[in-house]
């Protein structure tokens, strides 16, 4: 196998922390979207529709919102894990 | 003495589990500095998760959320988003990072990071604060359950609580505070789940027993929306009731950002053995703390309704054809006649609703009579029914103890001048206990006096929700055991990660890296057990002796928190630019505007200038500025060296985590 050279590996390196930084904007960005936008920004415009029996806006401010962060925090361990993996910085 | 039963239940659930945290904290002892710190960094994740949930969740969340969203409304969802949303951060933002870093404290962090004692220096006294701030309002904590449960006075229960914290903080240090933190959890969220799923049983007609799917799938909410509508009172569901959007917008970003900046919360993922785990920690963190945080909008819906109807005797009538058509047309003496408000008015005629709550009106000495925890809440002022008030011709409400003479019939009344008159005011007396916007008593030399200014005639404590709750529904005595025993453990478990901080910024960050740098192994861990012992009998006297700003904790932990570590933390790691003087303009520009702003708006009176923002919100533009000041002056100044520049190269991968070294 050969061993790549120190600017190469440089190279890989920042490739990735650029492909972190673009998982974790992303997943930023639907946590900010959950609540503060439908949670806190469109609430009145959420709440014409409803989950349940509850309006929408008011259900992601008291209860959507967590469930989401939730799974926001396992799918980012989760692709953590596979990036690692590829690019061989895993423990 | 006898016991009642709820008081035998409560004496043993509360020995039982204090037994239990002692065992573990014995078996747990730890002899070096690495186990008394970071627990040896060997806890698994979903234990290290539990600890977390533990150690987050205070007795500000078991026992006053629900209360403090029940009469928030949808606004309490600051409080729900705002103390879950910052793990999206940790696990994203900072834990694997800080992790792969390795040492002990934040303070750690940010003076290797920045290469500066000064940093260091503010980062410990910060997180000192921080978490004295935090720790005064626990201990007060132990003694409120104790004192309301067992009959124990408030100082007698912080003392008890204390001698338990110090005992296994003190031999077990992060090692033992973490497994005894896992026993705690298990602990508080049974006693939360259980009354819920009960309460949801019951008042769902036995279809949702699972309080999030009843507070989704049921019309819990609607009805105690319209309940409200109908009594007088503001909407449940409706939006910015209480809080402007920006003010909800503002301080739900300040307690995120601020949990993600909590000393006491970062250091947890420094226990766990891998970058790897210290993501998933986050995950199972939030997973067991979003157990009761779902939970708690439920049982704020649940418990308000039983409160609010168990007070009126309010129940949902259905309206006649009749009824109905007449309302539509608008006929005032139908409308009037029914008592009903101009918001349910409006229900009626746009056909939202065919019903209405109508009042049945219960004396207060009734009330006391069937229910016999009135009178027990009564006692320590958690809940005060009033007697009548009634509207005066001047069209003032005025309390019956202001009648001149005392007695049961009025006499005379005080009339607008403060003199009495005898003009006999048209009284609104229904017999019943009236319960309306405003507040019903005003505090005046420690006893609660009639407020003349609302018709409101209940004064009922935020704590009251959680702590009432089982008896209100009649649940068995176990029960309300449990609650007690539950309230402890979420107490006593978030002032042993405190107590556990304060012990390391001193010991660790001032004492070892700053004044004696050549201490051996035993005195660094002599010095870190003597530093929990006088942080616990600091943090008691506090609990018994209340200084002013423990009642403000949210604005000053959060607010502290997001303003002054979160920042410099997060650009430490994403910024390699950014420097030495960059982080202290930045820290110091954050701490110093949002210390003014929460001293102004809490103690001097200060105008919220800003937008209207109150001072729990504030940490949010502290956080920004101190983004703004540290960016900018990184950049107007020498790059750091290039051995930190390496240091931020290798936090940013996860391999050769290994363990964590003070050298």
């Amino acid at each position: 196998m050969e061993v790549p050279t120190s600017s190469q590996s440089q190279e890989r390196m920042q490739e990735y922390w650029r492909k972190n930084i673009t998982l974790i904007a992303v997943l930023l960005g639907i946590w900010a979207l959950v609540s503060y936008v439908l949670g806190i920004l469109l609430v009145r415009g959420m709440n014409t529709f409803e989950i349940g029996q509850l309006p929408a806006g008011f259900w992601f401010a008291q209860q959507g919102s967590i469930y989401v962060f939730v799974v926001l925090i396992f799918v980012y361990a989760n692709r953590m894990d596979k990036l690692d993996k590829e690019y061989d910085v895993h423990e | 003495m006898s016991l009642s039963p709820t008081e035998i239940w409560t004496y043993v659930l509360v020995i039982l589990s204090f037994g239990g945290y002692l065992y573990i904290g014995y078996a747990n002892r730890v002899r070096d500095t690495k186990g008394f710190y970071v627990a040896g960094q060997g806890i698994p994740p979903i234990a290290n998760g539990a600890a977390t949930a533990a150690d987050w969740m205070s007795a500000a969340s078991f026992i006053s959320m629900a209360g403090m969203i029940s009469f928030m409304g949808y606004d309490g969802a600051v409080y729900l988003m705002g103390w879950t949303g910052g793990y999206v951060l940790l696990a994203l933002l900072l834990a694997p990072y800080l992790r792969k870093f390795g040492k002990y404290t934040v303070p750690d962090f940010v003076g290797d990071r920045y290469y500066s004692h000064v940093a260091r220096t503010v980062a410990a006294i910060c997180a000192i604060f921080v978490s004295f701030t935090y720790v005064a309002g626990q201990m007060r904590g132990v003694g409120i359950v104790f004192s309301r449960y067992l009959k124990v006075d408030i100082t007698v229960g912080v003392i008890i609580g204390m001698a338990i914290v110090a005992f296994f903080a003190i031999i077990g240090g992060m090692k033992g505070i973490t497994w005894t933190q896992v026993a705690q959890y298990c602990v508080l969220i049974c006693a939360y789940l259980i009354p819920a799923f009960f309460l949801s049983t019951r008042l769902t007609d036995n279809v949702w027993p699972v309080p999030q799917l009843a507070f989704t799938f049921s019309d819990l909410a609607p009805r105690l929306d319209a309940l409200q509508v109908d009594l007088g009172l503001k909407e449940y569901i409706l939006p910015f009731t209480g809080k402007s959007m920006i003010d909800v917008l503002c301080i739900t970003i300040a307690l995120m950002v601020g949990t993600a900046g909590l000393p006491h919360v970062i250091v947890r993922f420094y226990t766990v053995p891998s970058v790897r785990s210290a993501r998933y920690s986050a995950g199972w963190a939030l997973v067991f703390i979003g157990l009761l945080y779902t939970t708690a909008p439920a049982i704020a819906v649940i418990a308000k309704y039983n409160l609010l109807t168990t007070l009126t005797g309010a129940a949902r009538q259905e309206l006649t054809q009749e009824q109905i058509a007449a309302i539509r047309e608008g006929d005032a003496a139908q409308i009037a006649s029914m008592g009903l408000g101009e918001k349910t008015v409006k229900a009626i005629q746009e056909g939202e609703r065919t019903w209405y709550f109508s009042p049945n009106p219960i004396s207060a000495e009734q009330l006391r009579q069937n229910n016999r925890w009135i009178p027990a809440w009564e006692t320590p002022k958690l809940l005060v029914i009033g007697s009548d008030k009634g509207l005066g011709e001047d069209g003032q409400v005025y309390p019956q103890s202001e009648l001149v003479g005392g007695t049961q019939q009025p006499v005379a009344w005080l009339g607008k001048d403060g003199k009495p008159t005898d003009v006999r005011p048209t009284w609104m007396r229904d017999g019943g206990v009236t319960i309306a916007p405003g507040d019903a008593f005003r505090v005046k030399d420690d006893r609660l006096k009639p407020n003349p200014e609302s018709q409101n005639e209940v004064y009922i404590d935020n704590d009251i929700i959680v702590l009432s709750t089982p008896e209100v529904a009649k649940l068995p005595p176990f029960i309300v055991g449990l609650v007690a025993a539950g309230g402890l453990a979420a107490a006593l478990s978030t002032a042993s990660g405190l107590l556990l901080v304060i012990s390391s910024s001193f010991s660790h960050d001032i004492f070892y890296r700053l004044i004696k740098p050549d201490a051996s192994e035993q005195q660094r861990l002599l010095v870190g057990r003597v530093v929990i012992l006088l942080a616990v009998i600091i943090a008691g006297l506090l609990g018994i002796f209340p200084p002013a700003f423990v009642a403000q904790v949210v604005a000053y932990a959060f607010g502290l928190a997001a303003s002054s570590f979160f920042p410099i933390i997060i650009l430490g790691i994403f910024d390699k630019r950014t420097n030495n003087y960059g982080a202290i303009a930045g820290m110091s520009v954050g701490l110093i505007f949002t210390i003014a702003y929460i001293l102004g708006a809490k103690t001097f009176g200060m105008p919220l200038w800003f937008f209207g923002v109150s001072a729990e919100g504030i940490g949010t533009l502290g956080a920004i500025l101190n983004f703004i000041v540290a960016f900018i002056v990184s950049h107007l100044t020498p790059p750091p060296p290039k051995e930190i520049q390496d240091l931020v190269e290798s936090v940013r991968v996860p391999r050769g985590a290994g363990t964590a070294s003070a050298h």
